[in-house]
């Protein structure tokens, strides 16, 4: 059985396949900020919450990251338009994404809030600092250190799992492999290239993250 | 010639130079101790002997043969001869006492298991941990911990122990109990190489002590050569500094 | 909205309906049970040979080090559809379920590899030099020493990953394996609500991941503390 790689066909389409992995990095990029501000709601609210808070966080929490984000945005997708509400694909793969991101993120800045130590805490004190400077010099590098790692495993998972965005028709970097293969019928390399830019991609994305980390919080995070 | 000769060895850690041309030899039956500052290579000679860090440059020679530390099956039979016990202890913190004892014998000499752990029980005696042998080393405290660490070491016959700053890690009315068990072995006739920071009992203990700093074998001498009449001067220092001053 | 949830709710959970959704179940799970079995066993081999300092075998580490970097750094999404292009003409008439699963095995065997390695690294370095100076050869020191003292380290975030991977699953769909979520289609598609067939199939992917991530929470605590 022979066959010969063609890869040719494949690299003639690179800048369309690259103006898809900017939109790819557009998607995991909006569903982690919006994640964020959900994530420290909700951790806000596990840790110093009144009961009702802290239950609906947990459920909230529960109920993400124990089903697939394909089926919430199929729900998403093909349910709202029932009640009236027609969403973009690309809207309803962000918000589903985002809700995702806020389950995740609220579990991860949770564990950075419950690892700072009472003991820290009081040795500031004792040394007469405000609590704006214990929060500031404090607790927040303490919780900065902490999430840094599971917080950039997370955007690479972000950005993996944004393709599935492809399969509402957005023309995303998967998107656009489908539409390209289902031309040049070149499947095999079309999808290989787009493996080695997704890994380039998330390569890039967590050698600058260890950068920042180092720089900015000190945390002893590899490169590479 | 000597049991251990130790021949104008060198050793780096990364970059650095951690052991220069350093000579020592030692007869059967000697305990030699090595003192000084911390950083001035006795641990690390100790971890050349057991072949845990290549020595870049000269010769070891045990029982009038060179020992080839590239040579995968030389290192089988040096570690047959050859035993240490770890500041840290290092028992193996999946198994109970007499399994950590038995274990070399058992797995590696492929010694009968009934044979084997008799003499781990005898080993245990000796060192006064019998009642413990079903125990876990995070139950022991780090005295008794240490004393089965010995008993471990002891368990291949070894010609030769190597003691890496066995009582830094216990509290003070530990430490004792350990050094019991070193003048035992002492009375034995086993070869001992010791690095120690408890001064009185290097002095009790050792045929010969060698003064090390930076890397290098400052001085060698007896023990009242050295702890009375030092003749180098970075030794005078570091024996007063110590005895003026004990921890 | 609701009149026709309840209007439709006796048909949905009708006896055909339920099978239907049982046998899915079944492949969703049969695919996460091998994807992990298999897995754990490749992934505990990689993590091994990596641990291992010869010469003769670096070719090899350095192998499954760029196969581990490659398949964490890919979307599953992706890994199907190689694995799908790749095996059509090798194998011709593998089924679907077939060539999931070989994507899904690709897949946990490249993250469970990490987990188990961040696992035996967790090890002590003063325990292998224990093993060393005892004469220890590399085998031994890993099954008597190493992999007993990391399998506490190693449980909790595997199961985590069980977790993760039984949504990853989902993605099988898009090649036609009748799982969990397909079925959800399937069923939107012959008319049902969108609410009651894809809420369904979340109620179903939550049995079979609730237990298991607590379960997950559970070792986790009650590993650490000891």
């Amino acid at each position: 059985m022979e066959y010969t790689f063609q890869f040719a066909a494949v690299f003639r389409e690179l800048p369309y396949l690259l103006g898809g992995a900017a939109l790819t990095l557009g998607i995991a990029f909006t569903s982690f900020w919006g994640g964020a501000v959900i994530g420290v709601l909700g951790a806000v609210a596990k840790v110093n919450g009144k009961r009702v808070a802290r239950r609906i966080a947990s459920a909230y929490v529960v109920f993400f990251t124990n089903t697939p984000a394909l089926v919430q945005i199929f729900l998403l997708y093909y349910a709202l338009p029932d009640v009236g509400i027609l969403l973009d694909p690309l809207v309803a793969v962000v918000v589903g994404l985002t809700l995702n991101s806020g389950a995740y993120l609220t579990e991860i800045l949770r564990a950075g809030v419950i690892s700072v130590r009472r003991s820290e805490i009081e040795a500031a004190t004792a040394l007469n600092m405000s609590r704006f400077q214990i929060l500031l010099y404090v607790i927040l590098p303490h919780i900065a250190k902490t999430i840094y790692a599971p917080l950039s495993n997370f955007f690479v998972w972000l950005v993996l799992g944004s393709s599935l965005a492809a399969l509402f028709g957005v023309e995303e970097l998967t998107g656009r492999a489908i539409n390209i293969s289902t031309e040049n019928l070149r499947s095999i390399e079309t999808f290989l290239v787009v493996a080695v830019i997704y890994a380039l991609l998330t390569l890039i994305a967590s050698a600058t993250l260890a950068l920042v980390g180092r720089w900015a919080f000190r945390v002893d995070a590899k490169v590479l | 010639m000597s049991h251990l000769e130790i021949r104008n060895v060198s050793s780096v850690y990364g970059k650095q130079r951690v052991l220069q041309d350093v000579s020592l030899s030692a007869d059967k039956g000697e305990v030699v101790s090595l003192i000084g500052p911390s950083g001035s290579g006795k641990s690390t000679l100790l971890r050349v002997l057991i072949g845990l860090t290549p020595p870049i440059d000269g010769e070891i020679h045990i029982a009038g043969e060179r020992v080839d530390y590239s040579s995968r099956r030389h290192l089988r039979r040096l570690r047959n001869r050859m035993a240490i016990v770890f500041q840290q202890y290092n028992l193996f913190q999946n198994m109970s006492v007499l399994r950590n004892v038995a274990i070399a014998p058992i797995k590696i000499k492929k010694r009968p298991r009934r044979e084997a752990e008799e003499h781990a029980r005898s080993l245990l005696k000796k060192v006064g941990m019998e009642d413990k042998q079903d125990a876990y080393p995070d139950q022991l405290s780090g005295g008794q911990q240490q004393r089965v660490a010995i008993a471990r070491a002891l368990a291949t016959n070894p010609e030769l122990l190597l003691l890496d700053e066995v009582t830094s890690a216990l509290d003070p009315e530990r430490v004792n109990e350990v050094l019991d068990t070193i003048r035992l072995l002492r009375s034995e006739g086993i070869t001992m190489l010791i690095v120690s920071h408890e001064m009185a009992f290097v002095r009790e203990v050792s045929t010969k002590v060698a003064m090390m700093d930076s890397g290098r074998i400052v001085e060698i001498g007896t023990p009242d050569q050295i702890f009375a009449a030092p003749r180098e001067n970075r030794t005078r220092e570091f024996v007063s500094k110590i005895l003026s001053h004990p921890k | 909205m609701f009149e026709r949830l309840v209007q439709e709710a006796p048909q949905f959970f009708g006896y055909h309906n339920l099978v239907f959704i049982g046998q899915a179940m079944g492949r969703t799970l049969w695919m996460t049970l091998i994807g992990c079995g298999v897995g754990f066993v490749c992934g505990l081999f990689i993590a091994i040979i990596r641990q291992t300092q010869t010469r003769i075998l670096m070719p090899v580490r350095l192998l499954v080090i760029v196969y581990v970097e490659f398949f964490r750094r890919i979307p599953f999404l992706v890994i199907l559809f190689i694995v799908l292009f790749a095996i059509e003409p090798l194998i011709p008439g593998t089924s679907l379920l077939g060539i999931a699963t070989v994507s899904v095995c690709l897949l946990s065997t490249a993250f469970l590899s990490e987990v188990i390695r961040s696992g035996l690294e967790s090890v002590p370095r003063q325990q292998i030099e224990g093993a060393a100076t005892l004469n220890f050869s590399f085998i031994q020191m890993m099954s008597m020493v190493i992999l007993p003292q990391s399998w506490r380290v190693i449980l909790p975030p595997a199961a985590a990953f069980i977790v993760m991977f039984i949504k990853d699953t989902s993605l099988a769909s898009q090649l036609g394996v009748i799982e969990l979520t397909f079925a959800g289609k399937m069923l939107v598609n012959r008319g049902f609500s969108p609410i009651l067939g894809f809420g369904a199939i979340l109620l179903c992917y939550f049995m079979l991941s609730y237990p298991l991530s607590r379960f997950a929470a559970y070792l986790e605590k009650r590993l650490e503390s000891s």
